[in-house]
């Protein structure tokens, strides 16, 4: 019945197939451009008609394998591209089609004028072909097949200007790192791989997730399993420790950003994670790994936002912080919070990204922060949709953000327990607070840009009505997950509909303990109270009194300078790895092992036979006849020793 | 009946037409360009008929032919292929017309001995790959160096004799010593033998010790041409010193012989001695791969980092075939295919571009994408392939190779696997570092600003080669449907062989 998914993956490959064999003939950018929107339009057309189709199914036949062709096969091992329809593929194919077709319509304004036009939609269109492999596959080794595939397209695409300086290096220097990073996290998903193979003799989720909650296998074998597939999720979606990369990649083009960046592929790693939620759910040790890494990473995360200039940095950190809340819903077992949050981020996230976008666009390619201020008056449309983000990303009800975040919360108090609860709230008021610092700072307050020389304007309408879009996405997005303290156990339509893929996973994490709707109300209440305040205190400092934030950073230098070089974790990784690994390498493999050790002993070699053959000089021009002499006498010698022998 | 004429209608060909070339007058280099290139071709249509005509349900030897020879002494002229030998056939007979169509410009001087010795060249290669007579086996691979040695000594750069000699020592060596071997085991037997059916039947009979030394002395000479660790360092003089066309072939092919010796003679004749070994050739190959790839990092020369790289790489297959599961050994053999592809490409490119330039030190580089966008752009695709990038080919073969070593029954150690999977972090290293410091941010020499982009017939030498790296990417099937009977054939047989 759903034998057209295929569809969806194939439009986009051939968008990418004909802008990257024939974009740079075709030039026209209303041609390339509407090639590669259009392409990812289709796609999502044809997911919102298999999501409506299987909106109609009963709860038990909805998830469904498609096989498109035998791939991989050898041996035992059998990897298709096949595809499995099911809830939870299908709620993260509207995300990436959606999400992708609107950041596409936007990048044909954003990119307008580029001499890689075509090259830019090429590689967009081929990321979403990757990143619908990766979260349709019917098994882990397509999945990777994606999940490489997105890495791919994020090091062309961070690349994209690789002539251009970035930060202290170059943007050929932010690509590089970013795959190599993420290639760090793929050795641990191979590796979880090949631990699944090993014990299940095979890599088909329907053939191994099933046999996971009754297997009689030791529990190190899933600790192992989840620990090296965590490893993996920490590459792609930037968590401690592999997470550096991301900050860095914002030297690609911003549309790229919003995309791959922070609404899809760096939610891939939550993706795996869910889907093979029943073998996490196995592992107690890895799944306190990965709610304690995921709120380390939400909360350091969130301390450095609060002190960086840069407009998309800060924004950058914010992502990392709330991929960090959605490992922390992974790690206390809210499989579906984390989903869910994965949707409302990839709507206000993309969105102040895109926003971003529109006011450097503006602002002539400005970043700093500050050297903006008081944009509303020049780009309201961009100022009132930004702002729907920032309070959406705030946990302001009734908007996306907050019932995703409240869930997550209120799961990690429930769950995790109360120091889980404080950690994560904090970090959700400090998200608040340097989120309204960010808007305060650009469209508030007086201009501190030269206005003879730079002239803010509004962004054309192809950038401003997908920012709508997703504004209005950003308001309503959050109201397919209503807290069931309001609405009850069904009222929730997003975790009821999501409930039969972790059925397995959610009855091993079997949490005792009662807690009263009492609680529930008064967390959640504290947390709304608590990040109003922050943004008060946030727009009181940063629009009335900018004095107190330079006092402050002024009278804990140290700690100031601490975040605001990202806690030196770049420089650390630089002296304790990269440096003794080249100089290792080159020192003493390369220069004493190989050129010294090794070919020592063989010139050696040579020597002697030098000396025997005198003069080898002589030979300069006749050596390749001696050799063939030489193997000619040894032939014929080994052919009379043969017949002697005899 | 009819085809069982065509292994022997390849030999014929390639050596006629290298004798052919001889003929034609030495001042016509472009007839001798083109005779030599259409040659090649029609023993790739020779070739590609025999994979049309092959079964691969059937695990043995097929096209065979066999002709007495050395009576008495068991020598037979006796050819067959399986699987492993028809896909490293056809990478040979692939190979060799792009290899000579890539030196069309670059090869001024003496093109008639030059295409003379290409297709002599080929002719041994395809012999050692469809030897089933060991005393046959060892007269092709010997007689295929000569051609060898002249291709690097004749058209080589500046430190040639250097290179030779260097190659001369290290395969000297080992050629003598499984000479030795082949006189031994031939000799083991009621009769003198060395057909190599009877001798699959013989040498699992033989003792342990006997094996052992048996096997010590073939994989020596194998481990020296793959080359295993530590017995690479002939390998980065000698393609630094060869012409580009002799690089395609060293690392396309030549290398292969190695890794395919190994499947062919060690395991299914000494399966005892192969339990014993395979740890110690497996650490081997381990080491290889972080060493190759770690020493390839930091290489100042660009021919040199891919003939690092080539270490590291053949380490992966070595690790595949003393995994001994079917996994592995497919993948070992696909992994010598895309070697062969994505390596060939590797060294097309580095040639092209020195032609250029005539400097191959990579810090004289920097920015060309710019200049040269189509070079750019295949250089990132070709190094993906290396890479490993799922969707094209290296992935195919590296993962095999890995999934199967790590439940291998026989080396039963996780770890080397997941020691060897640091190598694809490393190989993205390395091969990414190189390609920002030539084709990424500005460009600082002035000198480039005058380059070109690749011609017509340069693409022609690599479009082929990008189409089979997207193919075995995305449909192995095609390739690995033949060998896979050939693969758990030969590791149920040894499995059968270990449990008496």
């Amino acid at each position: 019945m759903t034998d057209y998914i295929y569809l969806a993956v194939l439009f986009p490959l051939i968008g990418f197939l004909i802008n990257g064999l024939f974009g740079s003939k075709i030039k026209n950018e209303k041609i390339t451009g509407g090639i590669g929107t259009a392409m990812v339009g289709l796609s999502f057309l044809v997911v919102l008609f298999s999501f409506i189709e299987t909106l109609g199914l009963p709860a038990d036949k909805r998830s469904r394998i498609v096989e498109w062709f035998t791939w991989l096969e050898a041996g035992g091992l059998k990897a298709a591209a096949a595809y499995q329809v099911d809830q939870l593929s299908l709620v993260m194919s509207l995300v990436v089609t959606g999400v992708g077709f609107l950041i596409h319509i936007y990048s044909i304004g954003y990119m307008h004028g580029d001499k890689a036009f075509w090259r830019f939609f090429a590689y967009l269109n081929l990321f979403i072909f990757a990143m619908m492999n990766l979260v349709l596959a019917d098994n882990f080794v397509l999945l990777f097949l994606g999940w490489e595939g997105v890495g791919l397209c994020s090091y062309l695409l961070i690349g994209f200007w690789y002539d251009r300086k970035f930060d202290k290096g170059t943007v050929a220097d932010a690509s590089k790192k970013a795959f190599i990073v993420n290639r760090i996290g793929d050795f641990g998903f191979l590796v979880a791989m090949f631990f699944i193979f090993s014990y299940f003799h095979s890599l088909n989720f329907s053939e191994v997730l099933p046999l996971v909650a009754n297997s009689e296998l030791k529990p190190w074998v899933f600790e192992a399993i989840a620990l090296f597939m965590f490893l993996g999720a920490t590459g792609k979606s930037a968590q401690i420790p592999l997470y550096v990369w991301l900050p860095d990649a914002m030297a690609g083009p911003t549309p790229v950003s919003a995309l791959i960046h922070a609404a899809t592929m760096v939610t891939a790693g939550v993706y795996l994670v869910a889907r093979t939620g029943i073998i996490f759910a196995m592992a107690p040790t890895a799944m306190m790994v990965v709610a304690i890494v995921g709120l380390c990473t939400a909360f350091f995360a969130a301390t450095v936002g609060l002190v960086q200039n840069d407009i998309k940095k800060v924004l950058a950190y914010s992502t990392v912080s709330q991929l960090g809340y959605m490992f922390l819903a992974l790690g206390v077992g809210a499989f579906s919070s984390g989903i869910f949050h994965v949707m409302t981020h990839a709507f206000f996230k993309a969105l102040l990204f895109l926003g971003a976008g529109s006011v450097i666009h503006g602002m002539h390619e400005q970043q700093d922060i500050q050297h903006y201020g008081g944009l509303k008056k020049y780009m309201p449309k961009t100022y009132i949709t930004f702002m729907i983000a920032t309070i959406a990303i705030a946990g302001i009800p009734p908007f996306a953000g907050f019932f995703s975040k409240d869930e997550i919360l209120w799961m990690s108090y429930a769950n995790g327990g109360l120091f889980f609860w404080i950690i994560g709230a904090v970090t959700s008021l400090m998200t608040a607070f340097y989120m309204f610092r960010l808007t305060s700072l650009t469209f508030e307050g007086k201009e501190r840009f030269d206005k003879h020389h730079v002239h803010p304007h509004e962004s054309p309408n192809v950038m401003v009505i997908p920012l709508m879009i997703l504004a209005g996405l950003s308001i309503v997005g959050g109201w397919v997950g209503l807290p069931k303290v309001f609405v009850g156990e069904s009222g929730n339509w997003l975790d009821s509909w999501l409930a039969p893929i972790f059925k397995d996973a959610t009855r091993k994490i079997a949490h005792g303990g009662f807690h009263s709707h009492f609680e529930e109300y008064l967390l959640m209440t504290l947390t709304v109270i608590g990040a109003v305040a922050s943004i008060m205190l946030a727009r009181h400092i940063y629009i009335k009194r900018p004095q107190i934030a330079k006092d402050v950073a002024e009278s804990f230098k140290g700690m100031y300078k601490t975040l605001y070089n990202k806690y030196f974790v770049d420089e650390f990784y630089q002296k304790t790895i990269i440096d003794p690994l080249v100089g290792l390498s080159d020192k003493f493999l390369f220069r004493f092992t190989d050129a010294k050790l090794i070919d020592g002993a063989v010139n050696g070699t040579a020597k002697v036979v030098s000396f025997f053959s005198a003069h080898l000089r002589k030979f300069q021009t006749g050596v390749a006849q001696f050799y063939a002499a030489v193997m000619m006498i040894t032939i014929v010698g080994a052919l009379f020793w043969i017949i002697l022998s005899f | 009946m009819e085809n069982n004429f065509i292994l022997s209608l390849l030999l014929i060909l390639s050596v006629g037409g290298s004798l052919l070339i001889l003929l034609l007058p030495r001042e016509n280099g472009s007839l001798l360009r083109v005779t030599g290139l259409v040659i090649s071709l029609v023993i790739f249509l020779v070739s590609l008929f025999a994979w049309y005509n092959f079964d691969p349900r059937n695990p043995g030897f097929q096209f065979v032919e066999k002709a007495s020879w050395i009576k008495g002494l068991g020598i037979s002229y006796f050819v067959g292929i399986d699987g492993m030998s028809l896909l490293l056939v056809l990478l040979t007979t692939f190979i060799t017309p792009l290899a000579l169509l890539s030196t069309w410009k670059s090869i001024e001087h003496k093109v008639k001995e030059f295409t003379f010795f290409m297709l002599l060249l080929e002719a041994g290669m395809l012999g050692v790959f469809m030897s089933l007579d060991l005393f046959l086996f060892y007269i092709f691979w010997e007689a295929m160096l000569i051609p060898m040695y002249f291709i690097i000594g004749v058209w080589g750069g500046k430190n040639r004799i250097y290179a030779s000699v260097k190659f001369f020592i290290y395969t000297m060596t080992g050629s003598l010593v499984m000479l030795v071997a082949i006189i031994w085991l031939a000799n083991s037997g009621k009769e003198f033998t060395t057909d190599l059916t009877e001798l699959y039947k013989l040498g699992p009979t033989l003792g342990l010790s006997a094996q052992n030394y048996l096997f010590a002395a073939f994989v020596l000479s194998f481990a020296i041409k793959v080359p295993v660790f530590p017995l690479h360092t002939w390998l980065p003089d000698a393609h630094v010193e060869a012409p580009t066309a002799g690089s395609v072939i060293l690392a396309g092919v030549l290398l292969k012989m190695g890794t395919y010796g190994m499947v062919r003679f060690n395991l299914p004749l000494f399966p005892d001695a192969t339990k014993v070994f395979a740890p110690y050739l497996a650490i081997l190959a381990v080491i290889g791969i972080i060493y190759g790839s770690l020493v390839s990092m930091v290489q100042k020369d660009m021919k040199k980092l891919v003939a690092y790289s080539s270490v590291a790489h053949l380490g992966f297959v070595v690790l595949g075939i003393f995994g001994l599961t079917t996994e592995s050994i497919q993948g070992a053999i696909i992994q010598m295919v895309n070697h062969g592809l994505s390596t060939g490409a590797l060294f097309l490119l580095v040639g092209y571009l020195y032609e250029r330039t005539h400097t191959r030190v990579i810090a004289e580089y920097g920015g060309i994408a710019k200049l040269v966008p189509v070079y750019a752009t295949i250089l990132l695709f070709i190094s993906l392939s290396s890479i490993g990038l799922p969707g094209l080919n290296g992935f195919i073969g590296e993962f095999l190779i890995l999934v199967g070593s790590f439940s291998s029954p026989v080396l039963n150690n996780p770890l080397y696997a997941i020691i060897a999977a640091l190598g694809v972090i490393l190989a993205a290293v390395y091969l990414l570092w190189w390609y920002q410091r030539m084709c990424l941010e500005t460009v600082k020499n002035e000198k480039l600003n005058t380059l070109t982009d690749l011609n017509t017939r340069e693409l022609f030498t690599l479009i082929p080669i990008m189409i089979v790296i997207v193919w075995i990417g995305i449909y192995p099937s095609t390739f690995l449907r033949l060998s896979e009977a050939f693969s758990s054939n030969l590791v149920s047989s040894i499995t059968n062989a270990l449990a008496k």
